[in-house]
């Protein structure tokens, strides 16, 4: 197993920087993914490390290999394609042989590694097919097979699943982690979408215009997210405004009655952000005492839970009720008690968002 | 009102029965017919091995024109590969000058390089003046200068056609292929080429058809070498319609048998992205020193061929008879441009080209439109698509083979027989005897250039929203009233560009010009090849060059967004 670093990576397009000093080390065997919207140079790094596009600045290094230089057909990293890039006028075989026919490996050799490989994502049934009769997520498991049977160093995928649809998503992803454990290959993978990220990885880095805004495990990103943005695209939806007090130290919400105590203030001074994540937002059962009254301004039913807007004043805050409470009549208007678990709330300064 | 609604398909109908497929059908049975009998008398003549000129002139055909496939597939392959792939100073100019040729008169491109190139050109003896080691060059004659010509017209439909490819083509591919551990070559030659597959036999069957088709070319290279459509011409010269009607069938007959091969053997993968989703454009990591060399051949290349036409710029400005031994006319003179405006002899051709090529814009407008919308809207599916094929192929038979034709058929009463027969009958119907009028003329480039605007406005419809026209009935407004304000404006581009290619086409057209001509209506075309065999040059570079600026002319009224759009 190899790992992969990228060290002082800069890309510019023009005027415009899309990799910017990034230092990313991925350990030997580790699923990393790089999260980010669109046009946060996450697909430009990934490009980087497959050498298809080249760095302005800074080293990638494959294990204790300086790759930085080589081209992409020399650096035996495997790749999958958003839209898969499958050769449309080779059958499926052909396609997921074509990296071991130019490795000049034994013809036997070569069917028994295709047909294995075409095993793995339970597709050897259709290897004589045209690429273009598959579906859409067996064309996506043709284009697996073909970067995995070459035994790649390391496997990339950019944004592997964005042409499948929801349900068809959530399988191939499961598959895809399996296959990773299964084979221990060191993966770097490139998602716009924090739910697919945060399941699928060991950890992840957060990449927002060309730059790491942090590295961590799915769960460490979620409850403690280390900058703003991080925490509103990774769902703290609530967003309170506040103010510090310079003496006390203390944040003053602007919209509802509370002081947090000097440790959530940092050294923030002035103008902040308060987040909180939906689920941070509890609704009291009824009959029991409130710390606040609101009213449900909208819900949404989602079969598991209900996602309720509830209106407190000024401010309107999201909030998640699972279990028995998703199952009752809920609707708009409905007055609601509700807490909220202030010791998880993270507080940014303003300017920012 | 019912009726009323029906009359221009009825017209529409009348003209394709009339004047395209009557005269066809006249031919056959007239190349079929001796003494008045079925016979396949002059067919078994045509390819008896004992009377080798037409076994001969087939041979050459074919030859030549799978040569010109070859040489006009790598020059315009490359040409497009440079300019699609490679950014470099320059490269938005000859992308410009690569596509000349397809709005350049055949005759003209033609004589450009037979007076630059040719045996007596300006450039062999200015070589041979210099005198490069000794070596003689020879200048351009038979075969050479037939395939100069043909590489340097028909080149741009694989330039087109692969440059079209290139853009849709699916970078991801290329990519994907590398990290699969192939090199630059090897992605060029198992993924790229067989993505381009398809468009490369399209741009061969045209280039081999044309070829075929071509007259120019070997009237003005061949010297002693027969070719099939010189064979016609001279048969038809020497008065044996019925002869050059079977030769006609020939020549057809062999380019039909191209097309149906090279439709067999077109796969239907392209280097499309198999899945929808962002793709990629396509590029290949080329070794910068071949990038360099590449270049300078594309430069190399585009600047040969622009020579042609300094060289007949030049001669237009020549004093008759002054250019005998020497490498360059030695006197100059506005003479030849003079009589433009004040001779009418000298300008009674440019008149009849002019209003005949705007009179053919109408009516192959209105036909080509006519066709597309009736096919669309009442044969939707596959079906269409045969009848369009069918439709289409007067563009795909050859310049000579429409003239005789039409000979056949509007040549006159047949006098054989002097009592009322079918053929006289549907003669009258049709409006006698046409050869001789301007009518015949009207009708060859009619039937050669209908299709131009058949195939890009019925391309349009099909891509047209089919709910466009459901939306416009659902907000009331009739299916008269759709089509003007809602279709046309849709597809107006598409059919303005065709409209455009015909009006270029008819302009120029010689070949079945050549054929059909008198006197009072003769073209420019027909006028720069008298006053070639005559050996006046500056005269015919003169009128070469009257005719290149009515070309520009045309293509300048349309504005750019409008060919942009198209």
């Amino acid at each position: 197993m190899t790992g992969l670093r990228f060290q002082g990576i800069t890309r510019q397009f023009g005027a415009r920087r899309a990799v910017d000093g990034v230092d990313l080390t991925i350990q030997p065997g580790e699923f990393f993914s790089l999260l980010g919207p669109s046009g946060s140079g996450k697909s430009t790094l990934l490009r980087i490390a497959a050498g298809l596009e080249h760095p302005d600045a800074g080293t990638v290094m494959l294990g204790e290999r300086d790759i930085t230089a080589l081209p992409p057909q020399e650096r035996g990293i495997g790749m999958v394609f958003q839209n898969y890039a499958l050769f449309p006028h080779m059958t499926v075989a052909e396609n997921v042989s074509f990296g071991l026919r130019l490795r000049r490996i034994p013809v036997h050799e070569v069917a028994a590694r295709t047909d294995e490989a075409l095993t793995r994502v339970a597709l050897v049934d259709r290897k004589h097919a045209n690429v273009a009769s598959l579906s859409g997520g067996e064309q996506q498991r043709v284009a697996v097979a073909r970067a995995l049977v070459i035994e790649p160093d390391v496997l990339l995928f950019d944004e592997p699943l964005s042409n499948l649809d929801v349900t068809l998503r959530q399988r191939t992803r499961t598959e895809i982690r399996a296959l990773q454990k299964r084979t221990g290959i060191t993966t770097l993978y490139v998602t716009h979408d924090q739910a697919e990220a945060l399941s699928i990885s060991d950890r992840v880095a957060v990449i927002h215009d060309g730059m790491v805004e942090q590295v961590g495990t799915p769960s460490e990103l979620y409850y403690a997210p280390a900058t703003a943005f991080v925490a509103s695209f990774l769902g703290w939806d609530n967003r309170l405004e506040g103010i510090v007090d310079a003496g006390e130290r203390t944040v003053k919400l602007k919209d509802l009655p509370v002081v947090l105590p000097g440790a959530f203030a940092g050294t923030l001074s002035g103008a902040v952000h308060v987040l909180l994540l939906p689920e941070m937002v509890h609704v009291v059962p009824e009959g029991t005492e409130a710390w606040l009254t609101g009213s449900v301004e909208s819900f949404e039913f989602r079969g598991a839970s209900v996602v309720l807007a509830i209106r407190l004043g000024a401010v309107v805050l999201q909030a998640i009720v699972t279990g028995d409470a998703a199952r009752l009549p809920w609707s708009e208007g409905q007055q609601v008690g509700i807490d909220i678990g202030w010791k998880s709330a993270k507080v940014f300064p303003k300017d920012i968002l | 009102m019912n009726i009323l609604r029906k009359v221009p398909a009825f017209v529409l109908l009348f003209f394709l029965v009339g004047y395209v497929a009557y005269p066809f059908a006249m031919m056959i049975s007239r190349s079929l017919s001796v003494g008045g009998s079925l016979s396949f008398q002059r067919y078994l003549q045509l390819l008896d091995p004992s009377t080798q000129a037409n076994l001969e002139a087939v041979v050459n055909s074919v030859g030549v024109s799978l040569l010109s496939v070859f040489t006009s597939a790598i020059v315009g392959t490359v040409l497009a590969l440079v300019l699609t792939q490679l950014e470099f100073v320059g490269r938005g100019v000859l992308a410009r000058l690569a596509i000349l040729p397809i709005g350049l008169p055949p005759l003209v491109g033609a004589i450009a390089i037979l007076l630059a190139f040719g045996e007596s050109g300006v450039v062999p003896r200015l070589a041979n003046e210099i005198g490069f080691w000794g070596i003689r060059m020879p200048g351009l004659s038979g075969f050479s200068g037939i395939l100069v010509v043909h590489t340097y017209s028909f080149s741009v439909y694989f330039y087109l056609m692969v440059a079209a490819a290139l853009r849709e083509f699916d970078g991801a591919q290329l990519e994907a292929a590398s990290t699969l551990g192939a090199g630059p070559w090897y992605v060029f030659r198992r993924i790229l080429i067989p993505g381009l597959r398809p468009s490369l036999l399209g741009a061969s069957t045209l280039t081999f058809m044309a070829s075929m088709a071509s007259f120019t070319a070997p009237l003005l290279f061949a010297g002693e070498r027969r070719f099939l459509t010189l064979q016609i011409y001279f048969t038809k010269l020497n008065g044996d319609l019925d002869m050059a009607a079977a030769q006609s069938v020939l020549l057809a007959a062999v380019s039909v048998l191209f097309f149906i091969m090279a439709r067999g053997m077109s796969g239907e993968h392209t280097g499309r992205a198999a899945t929808k989703g962002v793709s990629r454009r396509a590029q290949i990591a080329l070794p910068s020193s071949l990038r360099r060399v590449a270049v300078v051949i594309s430069y190399a290349l585009i600047g040969i061929s622009m020579l042609p036409f300094l060289v007949i710029l030049m001669l237009s400005f020549a004093k008759e008879g002054s250019w005998t031994w020497q490498i360059l006319p030695q006197e100059y003179t506005l003479q030849n441009y003079f009589g433009f405006v004040s001779d009418p002899r000298v300008y009674e051709p440019v008149l009849n080209s002019t209003w005949m090529a705007l009179v053919t814009m109408i009516v192959a407008g209105g036909v080509g439109l006519g066709i597309a919308w009736g096919v669309h809207r009442n044969r939707p599916g596959k079906v269409a698509g045969l009848i369009e094929v069918f439709l289409s192929a007067p563009y795909a038979f050859p310049g000579t083979v429409v003239a005789i034709a039409l000979i056949q058929a509007f040549g006159g009463l047949t006098l054989t027989d002097s009592q009322w027969s079918m053929d006289n009958g549907l003669l009258m119907i049709l409006g006698g005897t046409l050869v001789g009028t301007p009518w015949i003329l009207l009708i060859a480039y009619v039937i050669r250039t209908y299709p131009l605007v058949l195939q890009p406005a019925s391309a349009a419809l099909a891509v047209l929203d089919p709910a466009l026209p459901e939306a416009a009935a659902s907000l009331g407004a009739s299916r008269m009233r759709t089509f003007w304000s809602i279709i046309l404006p849709a597809i107006r581009p598409a059919v303005l560009s065709g409209v455009l290619l015909a009006g270029i086409m008819a302009i120029g057209e010689f070949v079945a010009s050549v054929l059909l001509y008198s006197f009072d209506t003769r073209p420019i075309s027909v006028e720069i090849f008298s006053q070639l065999r005559v050996f006046n040059i500056g005269s015919a570079a003169a009128y070469s060059v009257v005719l290149l600026f009515l070309v520009l002319g045309m293509i300048a009224v349309l504005p750019d967004r409008e060919i942009d759009r198209a």
